[in-house]
């Protein structure tokens, strides 16, 4: 073989390695949008679960999956921004800082059941929130932390040091060139951060499990201290636990889930590639 | 020289390390109001180290060693009551690469001015065009104001970047290579505009060559190795210097 068969070769292997990662996740999604759009209806999507949820529509899991997105976002969004902007601007290199940044990368590999029954012990009984969107959402912020602040952190290094050098000289607060310059060109990256961990927390069901999720409660929920269904663990619900589920609630569950989580996603791409169009280093 | 009004800046046995480097040597000397200072010499001299000292961007590297005092109208730069925003809204800086800020060539230039409180618009117009006339750039950029930056030219760019640092009205002017990246056209013209500001300001410049140093030096400082060898006001350092290395180094013995 010459150089160019070798070449040739190597593009063959590397494209059918892509495939390998591609193809799974087309076929899940494809399984999940055929066997589910036959259960997609305005009354599945709005409407109040029914005989022992094997009828009627979903609309509480999917209220309280957007609640608890939201609650989480509103902790985790300031803190993880704070702490990314304080490791990478204000922090100095001195062994606190180094046992901060060890206990992010080890917090980012605790199981998420584990952060579930942290959730437990200290929101729901030690603070006395009970099973609620405040412990549970509490409990999905401090899962995401490590992914926003690790993130922020990097985005911010990636801005060129000179920009903070620059507006120090004239006459900035490193403050004012952090908000002013360096947090502007780092958004794409922050923004991403943000959403990869908003989208997590919004898909697991672990954390949720004792601190928040309804297996059945077929109401909208009414104030931080309710309980509530959410999409994941109701999902899990109704794949394990009720006996004589049609498949095609389960795969449409599966499906709206999914929907969720894409279009924050593409939201996510399509806020990226603005700033990004933005940037100028 | 247009006056003689006592030294601007005095600086006083400065000895400086960072990360094991000696970069400065017990470095002692008045630059004078109104006039352009050279500091020149081989690379690693400590030169830029210098002048980063003289409006305390060092003070950003973690990790360094200061001794000695600099003073700047008789007020030690170093002392316990100095506010840094203000030392360096009084002291400007221009880099060796133009590093305009992510913006139009309108928010670079006032950008300065708006930290330290300008709001008023019609005020920044004025700024925006004085400075751009004083930075000998007014006529290239008057009908691009609102363009990014970066879509100057790298002359244009430095010329903005001085244009930025005068938009806050300062004492001294410090400028660290500021016609390395530049074409000969750019460099006259930048050389040009220091000439005419040395009237209002005081000028510390280190310059990208020895003929530069030798064209527009009223005082001139060879640095070594982090150590001041010479200063000599006017341009004699470059006719006769008395010192050998200086000499070994302006008649292109090494460098």
């Amino acid at each position: 073989m010459d150089r160019h068969q070798v070449q040739r070769v190597g593009f063959i292997l590397l494209a059918v390695v892509a495939a390998i990662v591609v193809i799974p996740i087309l076929i899940v999604i494809g399984i999940i949008a055929v066997e589910g759009a036959g259960a997609i209806s305005w009354e599945f999507l709005t409407a109040m679960p029914r005989d022992g949820m094997r009828a009627g529509g979903i609309l509480p899991a999917i209220v309280g999956t957007l609640w608890l997105t939201l609650g989480t976002a509103l902790v985790a969004i300031p803190i993880g921004v704070g702490g990314g902007i304080y490791l990478a601007e204000y922090a100095r290199d001195n062994l606190l800082t180094r046992a901060i940044r060890l206990a992010i990368i080890n917090l980012a590999g605790v199981p998420s059941v584990v952060y579930g029954l942290f959730g437990l012990g200290l929101f729901v009984l030690l603070f006395r929130f009970g099973t609620s969107i405040l412990a549970g959402s509490l409990t999905l912020a401090i899962m995401t932390l490590p992914i926003i602040i690790s993130t922020t952190e990097e985005a911010l290094r990636a801005v060129p040091t000179e920009f903070r050098t620059v507006s120090a000289s004239l006459g900035g607060t490193r403050w004012q060139g952090i908000r002013r310059i360096v947090l502007p060109q780092a958004m794409p990256g922050v923004i991403t951060g943000v959403l990869l961990g908003l989208l997590r927390a919004a898909g697991e069901t672990a954390p949720i499990l004792f601190t928040v999720a309804a297996f059945f409660l077929p109401r909208l929920p009414q104030s931080p201290f309710d309980q509530t269904m959410a999409l994941p663990y109701h999902l899990y619900v109704i794949s394990t636990q009720v006996p004589a589920m049609p498949d095609e609630i389960k795969y449409g569950t599966a499906l709206v889930l999914l929907t969720l989580v894409l279009s924050m996603n593409v939201v996510a791409t399509l806020i990226r590639s603005t700033y990004r169009r933005r940037r100028e280093w | 020289m247009s006056e003689d009004t006592g030294p601007k800046i005095c600086v006083e046995n400065v000895s400086y390390r960072y990360s094991g480097l000696q970069a400065l040597r017990d470095v002692s000397l008045e630059i004078p109001t109104h006039a352009i200072t050279v500091l020149f010499g081989p690379a690693g001299g400590g030169k830029t180290t210098l002048l980063r000292l003289i409006n305390r961007l060092n003070d950003l590297v973690d990790g360094t060693h200061m001794t000695g005092r600099i003073w700047l109208d008789g007020e030690d730069i170093y002392g316990p009551r100095v506010d840094l925003p203000t030392l360096r809204r009084r002291v400007g800086m221009v880099f060796a690469l133009p590093l305009p800020l992510p913006g139009t060539v309108r928010e670079n230039v006032i950008y300065g001015p708006e930290l330290a409180g300008v709001a008023d618009r019609a005020v920044q117009d004025e700024i925006v065009v004085r400075c751009l006339k004083q930075a000998a750039l007014w006529d290239e950029v008057a009908d691009r104001l609102d363009d990014s930056a970066r879509s100057l030219s790298g002359g244009q760019q430095q010329r903005l970047c001085i244009a930025r640092s005068l938009a806050l009205e300062p004492d001294v002017l410090l400028l660290d290579e500021p016609t390395s990246g530049l074409d000969p056209i750019s460099t006259a013209k930048v050389e040009a505009t220091l000439e005419e500001l040395k009237t209002d300001y005081t000028i510390v410049i280190v310059p990208h060559s020895i003929q530069q140093a030798a064209r527009i030096a009223d005082c001139a400082a060879f640095f070594l190795m982090g150590e001041m060898v010479e200063y000599r006001r006017g341009a004699e350092i470059f006719v006769n210097p008395h010192d050998q290395r200086a000499e070994d180094y302006i008649t292109g013995r090494f460098g």
